[in-house]
């Protein structure tokens, strides 16, 4: 009968599947193409000349969906002085360097552009080129046609201090090494001086003032940073890590100055300089790891600000979602992203909310249904009348959820500071107590005391604190980086180094997120064929599934697509029918967690196929992995309860919820924090985004929403959850050094300053004290990447 | 030791050269996205391909 079936299907020239060249994506044959926007794409690619992207790349190219509505770029357009004009915009989908090679290349070929540049950290693509505004649209679809997403960026909102900062910090290095480097070399000589007869006074003296000469416009070059934050401390009557520095650096020049103008023996330049090298280090390591969580409200704008079609009087036109009123009607074509929250007025569709409400299967949706803003409609095109745009909308409650997430985070202390709020008070009372004491005793004339309390400022300079953590940090990041963990936030590591709990996100998180047919029994396996050839029509992911499990098919030809419904194929047997249970006139109560796809033939019962979203290859194994650390597992998941239960039994977790609204999400993890449980969040959706914030740290898959890689602290690759535990274990490690640092840097102290104070401290003494105990804490920051390495099997 | 007079200031010129070229750098935006720079270089061949490619 089958056979007989298949015969009658008006059959294309047999070839065999493949996957498609671009996406990767399974495709009808070898060489060909998976859509349309896939074709598109690799043809623009072939007709720059840049086939080698291919090669280059690490991952595979984003799947290129049906053209985004047009958007009037040249709005976001500005002109610069010299006649050229400039357009900047946030591209979405970007998944190792080849993209950003692709799309610098791609445009650089395009007559007319000056420079192209795409920033991996901000992700926005700043173009220049000669000549008008209105080119700007043609440069955009370039990249879409690319497969990847723009985005307008709102200029009043965009933060540039972060850069300027980071160029300021690198300019005071580059001068402070300078400067560090040749006093060091002339200071050597000095102190080579002293041990023999080899200097005569006058040399020495001039070794001195040349030190002099480049020690002084260095540091009131190179201290800026620190002078300004400590009079900034002072002015709000607190105190900081950068008082007690500006103030021994200034010190120690002041009395060093002193000395060279009595042609005295010891000077202090190069301690001073040195310091403040070793210092801007630190604190460029340090802003660099901040400056992400620094660029992410300004990713989070851009993604509520899309552009919609609105249906007015005069036409359709675009404009940005924020600008749209309740009530005004809005089209939303195929495939496209809706922008508002809104009731259906005209059109059958089929919207997949799963970035919403982590619900894996597309929704049906006919007039009088409601959408919201962030689902995709799939199927056929849209008339949505506006309840809710811009900040009303659900997406816009989930940022403000986040802002306050963020806020909370934002009042994380971390170690170093804590210990900075009480070391630099101590620092002064000894200097001052040291300087007192000589005073007071009188076994030094006032001269002799300033040089010894400068000498106990220099000495206890936290210099070592300085550095311990931020190495630490570069350490752990690029240990994580290796094995594809991307590390956000600069505080993360410390955050999560106490994690008792570990709440994932089912969806996308414990599953791979997609859809797979379970094995159907003999009677399934012989329709299977038949089936898959009418699915390979559709785009919905069902029928990919079907179509996944079946590898030699070819798509059946006339094949009619009903949105939300199905798909129907006129045969001389009659009409075969593949789609839910109501197109196919099937029992409708089937509930086991499954879902479903029917597949009717005249005069035959309905058959069902069942498809289930499948564990991630090592989900068991790490389940378990963490279980044994004693950690606490949850699954909270926006699916219904059956799809849920079934993974929580597969995985041993006990405790699971379903059917959660991203507030109840959030609010779960509150009251979990509330009971002093210290939380790891692993999701993939925009409806994890929340809880994400609100956990003390957080993981998102590579494959998650933008918005969700932007708030998570980290971010990983690949299919294997392995990460987590891999995060969690380098998190605590690091943390252990970190605390070693900071404990060696207080002995270091401990055994430094009564040297100090006893006035044993020569500029020789002082050079040695501070490298070595730097070079220590950078060498067992280095030791991380050892340790875990070794640690693992 | 005069000598000194000349390589003293002939050893900081040559510093002084260096801090300009790194300056410089900064200044023509070389160090804003250093994440990415590590994978550039790696496409240096492949760019140079193109070149190649593009010339008539």
């Amino acid at each position: 009968m089958t056979v007989q079936a298949l015969q009658a299907l008006p059959l294309r020239p047999v070839a065999e599947a493949g996957a498609c060249p671009h996406c990767g994506a399974p495709s009808a044959a070898p060489g060909e193409f998976c859509c349309n926007g896939c074709a598109t794409a690799n043809a623009v690619i072939r007709g720059l000349g840049l086939e080698q992207y291919y090669q280059l790349r690490s991952n595979a190219a984003p799947v290129v969906g049906d053209a985004e509505s047009e958007i009037d770029w040249s709005e976001f357009v500005s002109a610069l002085p010299d006649g050229r004009s400039r357009l900047s915009v946030l591209v979405g989908d970007l998944h190792c360097a080849a993209c950003l090679w692709l799309i610098e290349h791609a445009l650089r070929a395009q007559p007319g552009i000056v420079s192209a540049q795409l920033s991996s950290a901000t992700r926005r693509l700043t173009v220049d080129w000669n000549g008008t505004a209105a080119e700007a649209g043609r440069f955009v679809q370039i990249v879409t046609r690319l497969g990847y997403r723009c985005l307008p960026v709102d200029e009043s909102a965009v933060q540039t201090d972060g850069i300027a900062e980071e160029r300021e910090l690198l300019r005071a290095m580059a001068v402070a090494g300078f400067a560090a480097a040749n006093i060091m070399l002339l200071s050597v000589s000095v102190w080579s001086g002293h041990a023999g007869d080899g200097m005569g006074m006058h040399t020495r003296d001039l070794f001195h003032g040349i030190s002099a000469l480049i020690a002084i416009p260095a540091i009131a070059y190179a201290g800026r940073p620190f002078f300004r934050s400590a009079v900034n401390a002072l002015r709000h009557r607190r105190t900081n890590m950068d008082v007690p520095i500006s103030i021994g650096v200034t010190l120690a020049v002041i009395v060093s100055m002193a000395e060279v103008m009595r042609s005295g023996p010891h000077a202090y330049f190069d301690a001073a300089v040195t310091l403040l090298f070793f210092l801007l280090v630190g604190r460029y390591l340090d802003l660099r790891a901040r400056g992400f969580a620094r660029r992410t409200a300004q990713q989070l704008l851009a993604w509520t600000n899309r552009p919609v079609a609105v249906m007015t009087p005069d036409g359709v036109i675009q404009r940005p979602a924020s600008r749209v009123a309740a009530g005004e009607r809005i089209l939303v074509a195929a495939g496209e992203r809706i922008g508002v929250d809104g009731l259906v007025q005209e059109g059958v569709s089929s919207v997949d909310a799963s970035l919403l409400t982590g619900e894996s299967l597309p929704q049906p949706v006919a007039p009088g249904a409601m959408v919201y803003a962030g689902a995709t409609n799939l199927d056929a095109p849209l008339t949505v009348q506006v309840t809710a745009a811009g900040a009303g909308t659900l997406v816009g409650e989930m940022t403000r959820l986040l802002e306050s997430a963020e806020q909370g985070r934002s009042r994380f202390v971390r170690l170093a500071e804590q210990v900075a709020r009480w070391y630099a008070p101590v620092v002064h009372v000894t200097a001052l107590l040291s300087f007192a004491g000589w005073m007071l005793i009188g076994a030094a004339d006032w001269r002799a005391a300033v040089l010894i309390a400068a000498a106990v400022l220099i000495i206890t300079c936290p210099c070592a604190l300085a550095l311990a953590v931020p190495a630490v940090q570069v350490v752990a990041s690029s240990r994580l980086m290796r094995s594809g963990i991307l590390v956000k936030s600069a505080t993360a590591l410390e955050r999560a180094a106490t994690i008792d709990t570990v709440i994932f996100d089912k969806t996308g998180t414990l599953t791979i997120g997609q859809p797979r047919l379970v094995a159907p029994d003999p009677a399934g396996k012989a329709l299977l064929p038949l089936a898959a050839a009418l699915a390979a029509r559709s785009r919905h992911p069902l029928c990919r599934a079907l179509v996944a499990a079946c590898p030699d098919t070819v798509p059946a030809d006339q094949v009619q697509e009903h949105p939300g419904q199905g798909l129907s194929m006129q045969t001389t047997e009659g009409v075969y029918r593949l789609g839910n249970a109501g197109f196919t006139g099937a029992p409708i109560e089937q509930r086991d967690g499954c879902s479903e796809l029917w597949f009717s033939r005249p005069g035959q019962p309905p058959y069902r196929f069942r498809f289930r979203d499948t564990l991630r290859s090592d989900a068991i194994t790490v389940i378990g992995q963490l279980r044994d650390q004693g950690r606490r597992l949850v699954i909270l998941s926006g699916d219904h309860s059956e799809a849920v239960a079934e993974v929580a039994t597969a995985l041993g977790i006990h405790e699971w919820r379903a059917g959660l609204t991203p507030k109840a999400k959030a609010d779960f993890i509150l009251a979990l924090k509330d009971q002093g449980r210290r939380i790891l969040m692993v999701g993939d959706g925009l409806n994890d985004a929340a809880a994400l914030g609100f956990a003390d740290a957080s993981l998102s898959p590579a494959s998650g929403m933008d918005i969700t890689q932007n708030v998570a602290d980290a971010v990983f690759q690949g299919e294997r959850l392995a990460a987590v535990p891999e995060f969690l274990g380098v998190a605590a490690q690091s943390q252990r050094l970190c605390k070693q640092n900071i404990a060696f840097s207080l002995v270091y102290n401990l055994f430094a300053v009564p040297l100090a104070i006893a006035g044993l401290v020569t500029p020789l003494i002082a050079a040695i004290a501070m490298s070595s105990s730097s070079l220590v804490v950078v060498a067992n920051a280095v030791r991380l990447g050892l340790l875990v390495r070794k640690a693992r099997p | 030791m005069t000598i000194l007079l000349l390589l003293i200031p002939a050893a900081l010129l040559l510093g002084l050269a260096g801090v300009w070229g790194f300056l410089w750098a900064i200044g023509n935006g070389q160090f804003n996205d250093l994440d990415a720079a590590g994978a550039k270089v790696l496409f240096d061949d492949a760019d140079a391909r193109l070149r190649e490619r593009r010339q008539p």
